[in-house]
């Protein structure tokens, strides 16, 4: 790993500029709405400065503080998931010809996106994603395009939620792979390192200062800090077996009595990559759009199949997310599905806790 | 070729679902092009008894007379679809079902109630005929009317999305109303298609779509208790624009009875 050296906050602009410079458009956190959001970013100025999130099962609140920070929160519903893998996108259009059809693939748009503010569960989840979308012998051009020119800049979390339980996960707080810049937030400014060459040449077009050991030792205190301070906990890294044996616990039934199927937790979990794909023809009858969208396990199309959908009750469909993520998850991509970025326990509105589902599970 | 033959309907409504068509815009050219139209009363077709290949009917039953209308809307139709909330659940009008006062209710607000004929319930098409495809909403949008139509045009049976609104919500990268404001939020249990219109603009669903394809109403309207808000308005939230639609009906119902335990 090549040295830290130390950004000042007043310097922070130039980091957006030298993105921008380099082509990017430069994705960033801003709070709105009581929550963290990730857009396009022009000005240091409108990043979360002193904002302070609170989140619990089923609540999110963001607060304007006193203190000096931008990245003093955990994260918000969504980051990486959607500037990836679209929440809604054409894939095609098929047009009628006179002697048959044309099919044209429609290309997402091409510009690259830098995002500043990617949390180490993040990555962790990023990692998984890039494995479903590209790592088959038929990689996802939709993904694969928008992944090939995004440049990551990793801020080390120093403030995680009581929502988050990323260190029993084994994903976090620390970002320590497969960034191009990481962040390391302090009072005045950050500890800054490069990951990647692309990373290395930003930072040589930035006016930095030398590290000295008093920010390194505090920016590894914050880190070590946001981890012990964690309160939740997933009770193991594999559970495969343990729920794989629990298929008719009693458990299922309990949950499903509070689970509103909404689908929720799916949106908003990192690694969810579930998908439908929809067609819209044309009133005139000239063609037809053929569209991909985010898709949940707990709608009803997820387990219908002709005449027959499987899994019509709730306790089932809760059962099916539940064991892909943490069980099944396993045999599909040599790891569970969870990173411990605690959203589905923040977003589900009636709060309901994965890492309390699954310690009831295992008893 | 024959084009296909269209008639829209109104029984007991506002007129807002046909304005799905009428606002249409340039689609509406498309249609008109693609279909031929022979009754839309509110377009100006008038020829309530044609025979057609898709009848779009809007409104509640609400009267003796619209029971033998709706009958042979239904006999000359070959395809039947209902538009809204009205003719899909027995919409707005449909709170006076089971009303006991519902009788000097009339005679409280119309001068000459005599005129007054109604049956004591507001009922949903399918209560009385058959009914090939249902669009929920209150109103119901062009894109969904345009886009089942384009789909019956084209021989299929047109896709109705009934997950819930929150799928949708997220999708468009709303802040969720429930979890950052505590504000009771219909949309968990609440069948898309509106877009998700309410949250979008901050402001909690109000279940104008009706119930999605499984609503845990149960937990919905505990939670909303647990929230702070009272027995009475949890009933609320439930009857009110698709107040005949399970288990909203039966949710609501219980809260409304035990709002004085």
């Amino acid at each position: 790993m090549p040295p830290s050296r130390f950004l000042p906050h007043s310097a922070l602009q130039s980091l957006i500029d030298v993105l921008a410079a380099s082509g990017y458009a430069v994705i960033a956190p801003q709070a709105r709405e009581g929550r963290i959001v990730y857009e396009e970013t022009f000005q240091t100025a409108e990043l979360p400065w002193g904002i302070t999130l609170a989140q619990a099962a089923g609540n999110s609140r963001t607060t304007k503080g006193t203190h000096k920070q931008a990245f003093a929160w955990a994260n918000g519903p969504q980051a990486l998931k959607p500037l990836l893998f679209a929440p809604r996108e054409p894939l095609w259009r098929i047009t009628r010809q006179t002697d048959g059809y044309a099919v044209e693939a429609i290309e997402p748009p091409g510009r690259p996106l830098a995002v500043i503010g990617v949390r180490a569960c993040d990555l962790a989840a990023l990692r998984i994603q890039d494995r479903h979308f590209l790592g088959g012998p038929c990689p996802d051009p939709h993904y694969g395009g928008r992944r090939e020119g995004m440049l990551l800049v990793a801020v080390n979390c120093t403030h995680p939620a009581a929502t988050c339980f990323c260190a029993s996960t084994g994903d976090g707080p620390e970002a320590t792979a497969d960034f191009d810049i990481a962040l390391t937030e302090l009072e005045d400014g950050f500890v800054i390192q490069a990951g990647s060459p692309e990373g290395e040449e930003i930072l040589a077009a930035l006016p930095l200062q030398e590290a000295q050991a008093g920010k390194i030792e505090a920016a590894a205190a914050g880190i070590r800090r946001a981890a012990e301070s964690q309160t939740r906990a997933i009770p193991g890294q594999n559970l495969r077996d343990a729920l794989m044996a629990r298929l008719d616990h009693g458990r299922w039934q309990e949950v499903a009595e509070r689970c509103l199927a909404c689908g929720n937790c799916t949106m908003v979990c990192p690694t969810c990559f579930c998908h439908a794909e929809t067609e819209q023809p044309e009133l005139d009858g000239s063609g037809s759009l053929h569209s991909r969208e985010w898709d949940s396990c707990f709608g009803e199309r997820h387990g219908h199949i002709h005449g027959k959908q499987l899994r019509p009750e709730i306790s089932q469909r809760y059962r099916q997310w539940l064991t892909h993520k943490l069980a099944s998850w396993h045999d599909q991509f040599g790891r569970s599905g969870c990173v411990g970025c605690g959203r589905c326990i923040a977003w589900c509105p009636v709060g309901i806790d994965i890492t309390e589902e699954a310690a009831a599970l295992l008893k | 070729m024959n084009r296909p033959r269209i008639a829209v309907h109104k029984f007991a409504s506002c007129d807002g679902c046909q304005l799905a068509f009428l606002n249409a815009g340039e689609a509406l050219l498309t249609l008109a092009q693609r279909v031929e139209i022979l009754h839309f009363a509110e377009a100006g077709w008038i020829d309530p008894f044609a025979e057609v290949d898709v009848a779009f009917v809007e409104g509640s039953i609400s009267t003796q007379h619209d029971i033998e209308r709706i009958r042979v809307v239904r006999e000359s139709a070959k395809f039947l679809v209902t538009i809204g909330a009205c003719a899909t659940a027995g919409g707005l009008q449909a709170l006076r079902n089971g009303v006991k006062e519902a009788a000097s209710w009339v005679a409280d607000i119309y001068a000459s109630p005599e005129y007054i004929e109604c049956l004591p319930e507001s009922r949903p098409v399918s209560a009385h005929v058959k009914v090939d495809l249902e669009l929920w909403g209150c109103p119901v949008t062009t894109e969904q009317v345009l886009a089942a139509t384009a789909s019956l045009l084209n021989g299929v049976m047109p896709v109705n999305p009934d997950e819930p609104v929150c799928v949708e919500c997220k999708r468009r990268g709303h802040a969720c109303v429930l979890v950052t404001q505590n504000a009771p939020c219909m949309g968990p249990v609440t069948r898309t298609g509106c877009g998700a219109l309410c949250p979008g603009v901050g402001r909690a669903c109000y279940g104008c779509f009706g119930p999605a394809e499984l609503p845990n109403a149960a937990s919905m309207a505990k939670h909303f208790e647990q929230a702070g808000l009272a027995r009475r308005d949890v009933a609320r939230r439930f009857l009110f624009i698709t107040s005949t639609a399970q288990p909203f009906a039966d949710i609501g119902q219980q809260y409304r009875d035990k709002e004085h335990d």
